[in-house]
């Protein structure tokens, strides 16, 4: 056995990572199949409920994070906090479309060929 | 620290890139929710395409890990057969996409077509680079370890490339579910 997998034998053990990957799969499935029903509390659940799960279990067992250093859990866990913070700020104001002599249009509103074209039609 | 100095780096990277894709996310997030009707524009997406290209992210992810654990076996050719198999992966969610944007252009759907397409193509470019520094990065880590050296870099690379399978996780149901 060589020095890094000796060192490594220590500090992982290897869950069944194909069974792990089709519990993967399952969940993109459902995620696929949800919003199909058209209900928009399913689609919401099923696509950003079921993207949370698959996001936890990759970083658990492919990252390994479960048993990697607290540290890296912390400094992880920082980071994401950040990012609540960045959108809880910004996101009164950015979230609407004006406000005391300011209006939000950097062309935002303009719409591709095609989608006129759709436009136009859905009108006559 | 107790960490090898290598995943300890590839960690405070993979920090810096949360707060990348992070903000990105965020952003187009307060954004689709102000503005209803990118959902029509969202309905352009190929949905199908998406969940393909989730499904070979996903199974390279499981190459990736795989040859992780044969490196951890003292195992470096296998490692690096299971590294290409993984970039093979990369190529072909590429390849993919391309088709995707192709016929996306083709409709008249560009990145100045407004809101929801320009995070369209810049979360989905942004993140495609990533696939491709991955792949690179791990051709050049799979040359070492099939010679049995170096093997800890097939963790360091794996994290990477799991890290970049978690974005697209994210960006499959924002661009091509929520309609």
């Amino acid at each position: 056995m060589s020095a890094h997998a000796a060192a490594h034998a220590e500090e992982h053990h290897h869950p069944n990572y194909v069974r792990i990957w089709a519990i993967l799969v399952g969940l993109l499935v459902v995620s696929v199949v949800g919003p199909m029903f058209g209900i928009r509390v399913l689609t919401l659940t099923a696509a950003f409920g079921i993207a949370f799960v698959k996001a936890y279990l990759v970083a658990k067992n492919f990252m390994h994070l479960g048993v990697e250093k607290p540290f890296v859990r912390w400094v992880l866990a920082l980071a994401l906090v950040m990012m609540v913070l960045l959108y809880a700020g910004v996101s009164p104001d950015a979230g609407r479309g004006s406000g005391e002599r300011w209006v939000k249009d950097a062309g935002w509103h303009r719409l591709a060929p095609a989608a006129k074209a759709e436009a136009a039609t859905e009108k006559k | 620290m107790g960490m090898p100095t290598g995943r300890l780096a590839v960690w405070w990277l993979l920090v810096s890139e949360i707060v990348i894709f992070g903000g990105l996310l965020a952003a187009y997030v307060m954004n689709r929710v102000s503005h209803p009707e990118w959902g029509a524009q969202a309905a352009h997406t190929n949905t199908w395409a998406g969940a393909f290209n989730t499904l070979v992210l996903l199974s390279s992810s499981l190459s990736a890990v795989l040859a992780h654990k044969a490196a951890s076996e003292g195992n470096g050719p296998k490692a690096a057969r299971l590294l290409y198999l993984t970039c093979l992966g990369g190529c072909v969610f590429l390849v993919v996409k391309a088709f995707e944007w192709t016929h996306e252009i083709r409709e008249g759907f560009v990145l100045q077509s407004g809101g929801f397409w320009s995070y369209y193509y810049t979360a989905a470019g942004l993140h495609g680079f990533h696939v491709i520094v991955g792949m690179l990065v791990m051709l050049w880590v799979a040359s070492s370890a099939k010679r049995n050296e170096d093997l800890h870099r097939v963790e360091n690379v794996g994290l990477y490339w799991h890290f970049v399978d978690m974005v697209w996780i994210f960006l499959f149901p924002l661009l091509y579910i929520a309609k």
